[in-house]
């Protein structure tokens, strides 16, 4: 049975694009039809992070508003199989879009796919509500920041009062030795304070910067990190029980010796 | 004004440098947490106005039956007590009806 998945966060800039990239790539590589969907109208960016963008024709709003079929919009990503990307209008704005005809969009592109991921706008107004209409299941991305849980917070409520009963989270851009240093809150600090239940967590990988900068998502590479981590939330969308990476620091003779220090 | 040398003399004096060193520093986690508690709280409880005031008049309601209240006196309010939250009702009590207690409220329906 075919899943729409809706990735949000409430707050702009915490990895919403780059782990619909991720994932939508993952799912694929494990042999599933994918269709990724830009729901950001008006500010487009998983093509470029796909790095697709030299490739589109049409986009979503041309399809709601019957310019064009369905599939002549939809883009075949040649790295994978059974990968496509639905991309977001960049001339129109957000209003171009309704939750009846998003939900439409999401039901026909279920027919032939097995997972559709929607990448949600920033915010809490009608690009989110577009976004998440049709959608079965959410996903929250967060970071280890105030800001980002507060917002993370806001949209949980939101999601519940739309219905999802149960939204799960991704924490994203841990830092190991910050964490260590007990100056960046751990995963279950955060899952203590916004209680739901925990998707992934991803730690914060440099190599992030260079797949986008390339437009291969890190799963394409083995050597990543934040690339395996994505593999491992993918297989985890799926339904299998994979337990989370050991993202704990080795402590070394000299940081022990300081922290005992310290806590006299 | 203090130059930083001079801070940095007056403290080594008073020996506050050695005591600082060995002192357990508040990890910036701990604020991160606490002050998230308390926003997120405030947050859910703002957004939540509708319902808190229902609640409210249900409580006034069942209290009401058995004492009588300062209605505009009555205070609701969140508080984080042993890092609980907790609703602290602050309810202003006037008299006690003479029904409350179950011996009273033969005697009153034998009036």
């Amino acid at each position: 049975m075919s899943q729409a998945i809706v990735i949000t966060s409430g707050k702009g800039g915490v990895g919403k694009t780059t782990t619909t990239a991720n994932l939508g790539v993952a799912l694929a590589l494990s042999g599933a039809k994918v269709v990724v969907v830009d729901a950001d109208i008006g500010l487009r960016n998983l093509d470029v992070v796909m790095g697709l963008e030299n490739r589109i024709v049409y986009d979503l709003v041309d399809v709601v508003e019957g310019y064009c079929r369905l599939r002549q919009a939809l883009i075949k990503d040649k790295r994978v199989d059974g990968l496509f990307l639905l991309p977001a209008a960049q001339t129109k704005d957000k209003n171009a879009v309704n939750p009846e005809q998003m939900k439409e969009l999401i039901g026909a592109l279920k027919e032939e796919h097995d997972y559709i991921i929607v990448d949600c706008p920033a915010g809490i107004e009608q690009g989110f509500r577009n976004a998440i209409s049709g959608a079965d299941r959410a996903v929250i991305v967060t970071t280890p920041e105030v800001s980002a849980v507060r917002d993370a917070d806001r949209i949980t409520g939101l999601l519940e009062a739309s219905g999802f009963e149960k939204p799960e989270l991704i924490i994203n851009r841990i830092k190991p030795r910050m964490v260590a240093r007990g100056d960046m809150m751990d995963i279950p600090d955060i899952i203590d304070i916004l209680a739901i239940d925990l998707l992934g967590v991803v730690p914060d990988d440099d190599y992030i910067v260079v797949s986008t900068n390339r437009g291969e998502p890190a799963v394409m590479t083995d050597n990543s990190r934040a690339g395996e981590a994505y593999r491992n939330i993918a297989r985890r969308i799926r339904g299998e029980e994979v337990p989370f990476l050991d993202l704990s620091e080795k402590e070394t003779i000299w940081s022990r010796l300081r922290r005992l220090m310290r806590r006299n | 004004m203090e130059s930083p040398s001079q801070a940095y003399a007056e403290e080594l004096r008073g020996g506050r440098m050695v005591f600082n060193w060995f002192r357990q520093k508040t990890k910036t986690k701990d604020v991160a947490k606490d002050r998230l508690r308390v926003v997120l709280m405030q947050d859910r409880l703002s957004l939540s106005h509708g319902i808190m005031e229902e609640m409210k008049d249900e409580v006034i309601t069942a209290i009401s039956k058995y004492v009588e209240i300062d209605r505009p006196g009555i205070e609701f309010s969140w508080k984080e007590i042993d890092k609980r939250r907790a609703l602290v009702a602050n309810i202003p009590v006037i008299s006690i009806k003479r029904g409350a207690t179950s011996n009273d409220r033969v005697t009153q329906r034998s009036y």
